[in-house]
């Protein structure tokens, strides 16, 4: 049976860590995740993968989709980018996710 | 010195579309623009990504939409100051401001409406120590005069197409050039990757890439760039360091106002999008009220409301009849 609702651990920026849950059936990704939360992500361009505003590390080890081109052509404008480093407007929110643990990157 | 009746900063399409409609009041007005360009993040951010909802577009490009925006507002002549950013207002008269710019150009107007949107684009600055202690001492966000550079040692840091086109443009100028960049591969124009390969296999430029900045050494002036590798960190010496990672939007002096903000928004009255301050309002994406959605169709309306109370405001003794552009044309008042 698929999952109608995930769980995401966030690590905000002064070490609070949030727990948060988030639908699967509504086509949402991890920045739009973030912001109905009022956490403190821009997400300047709205989730085009345009700017880095919603730049986090992912801690756990799910398997993401690799980054786009788009997406790393945007972490080389980002600064303290880590291995780990994705912009969290291209990480969909899917059942695959599920307890998903990612921190938010300094703001650059 | 500039006079308007309307001064509008930012040139995005709530900006441009409020010329219009302030156009149908016979009001003129004044556009000023940190970017070089009209269009604010419709030009700069995405101007091929096609937009969906602007009611009568199915889809349009975010380039064409401001190509049309321009042909619309042409007939009421806006004048428009662009590549300088809005520094300072002062008070100046009973229904007077002046503004000036970070180039100093003055502008007066009665009604200030920001239509800034995210806030002036500007280049993101890396995060290492005393960076800011040399800007304009050795080291540069943009390259303006490539002739500065004659004879001098210099590192540029960024993977994008100003970082590549930089390198490619000052080799024969600058004496030594070294391009550092995050990653193997460049998101630039193919072509001007090719040429930097070819220029650094031709030892012309010294190439490193899988490095980041991470610090500047100096006295009065820039000597060194320190640079982290896989294996370690190293230090480069530089007569100039010019890092180009982009643009970003800041909120910049606009927060210095007096106007009331929150979270990096204008606040308003949504009966006519006034802020706190008689005679500013604020419209499109860097205002904020209840409900507030950033949507140009969204910033279309506010403009809209806003020029009507912006005439109120300067002809309190005026009667303003309403007008349909069917009835009138765009000759609004006159007929």
């Amino acid at each position: 049976m698929s999952k109608d609702i995930i769980k995401i651990k966030l690590t905000d920026r002064e070490g609070e860590v949030h727990e948060l849950e988030a639908p699967t059936d509504m086509n949402l990704n991890l920045m739009e995740v973030f912001k109905s939360y009022e956490l403190p992500v821009e997400g300047t361009c709205g989730g085009m993968a345009l700017c880095a505003s919603c730049h986090c590390y992912v801690n756990s080890d799910h398997e993401l989709r690799a980054a786009s081109d788009e997406e790393e052509d945007m972490l080389d404008q980002a600064f303290y980018v880590e291995d780990n480093s994705r912009l969290s407007c291209q990480i969909r929110v899917t059942e695959d996710i599920d307890e998903i643990s990612v921190t938010l990157a300094p703001v650059s | 010195m500039i006079h308007t009746d309307i001064l509008i900063i930012g040139a995005g399409p709530c900006g441009l579309f409020t010329v219009f409609e302030a156009g149908l009041l016979k009001m003129k007005c004044h556009i000023i623009d940190a970017l070089p360009q009209v269009g604010g993040q419709l030009s700069e951010i995405y101007p091929k990504k096609p937009i969906y909802d602007i009611p009568g577009f199915p889809s349009i490009l975010a380039g064409d939409l401001v190509d049309n925006l321009m042909k619309q507002i042409e007939p009421f002549h806006p004048t428009f100051t662009l590549g300088e950013r809005a520094e300072s207002i002062e008070k100046t008269g009973d229904k007077e401001y002046t503004l000036t710019t970070n180039k100093g150009t003055v502008i007066k107007a009665p009604v200030i409406a920001i239509a800034g949107g995210l806030g002036s684009f500007e280049p993101r600055k890396p995060p290492i120590p005393n960076l800011s202690n040399y800007e304009d001492n050795g080291v540069d966000y943009m390259v303006r005069e490539p002739e500065k550079y004659r004879g001098k040692k210099i590192l540029i840091a960024g993977g994008g197409d100003s970082a590549l086109d930089w390198t490619i443009e000052l080799v024969g100028i600058a004496a030594e050039i070294t391009l550092i960049h995050r990653r193997n591969s460049f998101r630039g124009a193919l072509d001007s990757v090719d040429k930097v390969m070819a220029l650094a296999q031709a030892g012309k430029i010294n190439l490193i890439t899988e490095a980041q900045a991470v610090g500047v050494v100096g006295d009065d002036t820039l000597t060194e760039v320190v640079i982290k590798q896989k294996d370690g960190e190293s230090n480069i010496a530089v007569d100039y360091f010019i890092p180009l990672f982009g643009l970003t939007p800041k909120l910049g002096p606009i927060a210095d106002w007096g106007l009331t903000i929150h979270r990096s928004a204008v606040e308003v009255n949504t009966d006519d999008y006034s802020t706190n301050v008689p005679g500013i309002y604020a419209i499109g994406d860097i205002n904020t009220y209840k409900g507030k959605l950033k949507l140009i169709l969204c910033g279309f309306h506010e403009g809209t409301m806003m020029v009507q109370s912006a005439f109120k405001y300067i002809y309190p003794d005026q009667k303003l009849s309403f007008k349909y552009t069917t009835v009138t044309g765009i000759a609004g008042l006159e007929s």
